[in-house]
């Protein structure tokens, strides 16, 4: 796949369709400066600004581009709140579109044949077998991204965190929380 | 298409195996790829409907078999061939001339500041919905028409024949299966239809669990809720 994916950038560098610099600087943003981090700034801000949750829920591009958050794979976010009685789960079934501009690109097991067959049929049991539980008296709400919408969770705010900066919130935040396949 | 892609239900899988302090890339190659395609896709017209619909026409168990960026790799080729962009062998006369991945060799034009700012503008597929008036609104009660097309769609399997309630009206979108077969962008109605698990999956899911599913205005037909 190495030669294949060289000999393919060298017709295409030829054809004036990419180039070698563009495409290293386009990795290098994706690996240094696009991430979950971005994602754990937007939960920390909802968490303690209860405006900008407001307006995180109802328009979630808009909200996220005030922090300066924004690109591709996210010109249409939806932000799901999780609540005491709802848990709410992102997936997509028929490829694997993902929120990049609050996540950064999706880890293998998102990308996967289990969790993609899965998670739309038994959400419950997989999210147990990862580690997460959610009890039985909540609702699973599951989010299937088969448009051009792209979905994160915002999860409930830990106990005993009242005192907490923005900063200090940010890191209680993880990339599976914001997915929905791990409780903060 | 009724391909292997549209997996949402299917069993026989077994478990999620996540990789612990999993690499953004898991080769070299694979961040070539990426790059290669969110740099060419803009040049050459291979939006991401194309890249879906593509991707989906790999055949099954070779489908199984790839990688995630080996898809889209594969998935361009095939756009660049069948546009005449590529000639058919080329890839593979090229590799036979090399010895060794090199790559062209490529200066420092551009910075990370500059891609970064064309990055973060994305690429909306939303349209202008003021001459698109919506069929259905929240709380209406809708079901996926069961159709199977040959060609791309973004209606999973799962959902065909099966009713459910609107949740929201997000506006108008490019839709999908007519863009993808370059027949235009067609904007409709994209709408998340809260669809109750045992409505999909029968007596043994759970009573209270719901699955939502973004769905296309020419995919739903209207359900009369009795008087």
């Amino acid at each position: 796949m190495a030669l294949r994916v060289a000999a393919l950038e060298q017709l295409l560098t030829d054809k004036g369709y990419c180039d070698p610099d563009t495409i290293d600087r386009l990795v290098e943003l994706y690996e240094t400066r696009v991430g979950p981090h971005h994602g754990t700034r937007v939960v920390a801000e909802a968490w303690s600004d209860a405006a900008f949750r407001e307006r995180l829920l109802t328009n979630a591009s808009r909200a996220m581009a005030g922090l300066g958050i924004s690109g591709m794979q996210g010109e249409n976010m939806v932000v799901v709140e999780n609540t005491p009685d709802v848990h709410n789960v992102v997936v997509c079934t028929l490829c694997s579109c993902y929120p990049w501009p609050v996540l950064g690109l999706p880890p293998r097991w998102y990308k996967s044949e289990p969790y993609r067959a899965r998670v739309v049929r038994e959400p419950r049991i997989v999210l147990a077998e990862m580690g997460c539980d959610v009890t039985d008296d909540v609702e699973i709400r599951v989010w299937d991204s088969s448009a051009d919408l792209r979905y994160m969770v915002l999860p409930r705010r830990p106990a005993d965190s009242d005192e907490m900066s923005r900063e200090e919130l940010a890191g209680l935040v993880t990339r599976d929380g914001m997915i929905g396949v791990a409780l903060v | 298409m009724d391909g292997i892609h549209d997996m949402g239900g299917m069993m026989g899988f077994g478990a999620v195996t996540r990789e612990a302090d999993e690499p953004l890339f898991h080769d070299d190659w694979e961040r070539v790829a990426f790059g290669i395609l969110l740099q060419a896709s803009g040049h050459v017209g291979f939006s991401d409907d194309h890249l879906r619909a593509h991707i989906e026409r790999i055949p099954p168990l070779a489908y199984l078999q790839a990688s995630y960026y080996e898809r889209w790799t594969r998935a361009l080729e095939s756009f660049l061939e069948e546009r005449g962009l590529l000639t058919p062998g080329a890839i593979e006369a090229r590799v036979e001339k090399m010895v060794a991945p090199a790559r062209p060799d490529g200066g420092r034009a551009t910075t990370l500041d500059d891609i970064e700012e064309a990055v973060a503008r994305g690429a909306s597929t939303r349209r202008d919905d003021a001459g698109t008036a919506p069929r259905f609104r929240p709380g209406d009660r809708v079901r996926v028409l069961n159709e199977h097309p040959c060609y791309h769609t973004r209606a999973p399997r799962y959902t065909r024949g099966r009713t459910g309630e609107i949740v929201s009206d997000h506006g108008v979108f490019v839709y999908p299966d007519t863009n993808a077969r370059d027949l235009g962008e067609c904007p409709e109605h994209c709408y998340t239809v809260a669809f109750r698990a045992r409505e999909l999956w029968g007596v043994e899911a759970p009573v209270s669990d719901i699955v939502n599913v973004d769905l296309y205005d020419s995919y739903l037909e209207a359900v009369e809720t009795p008087a």
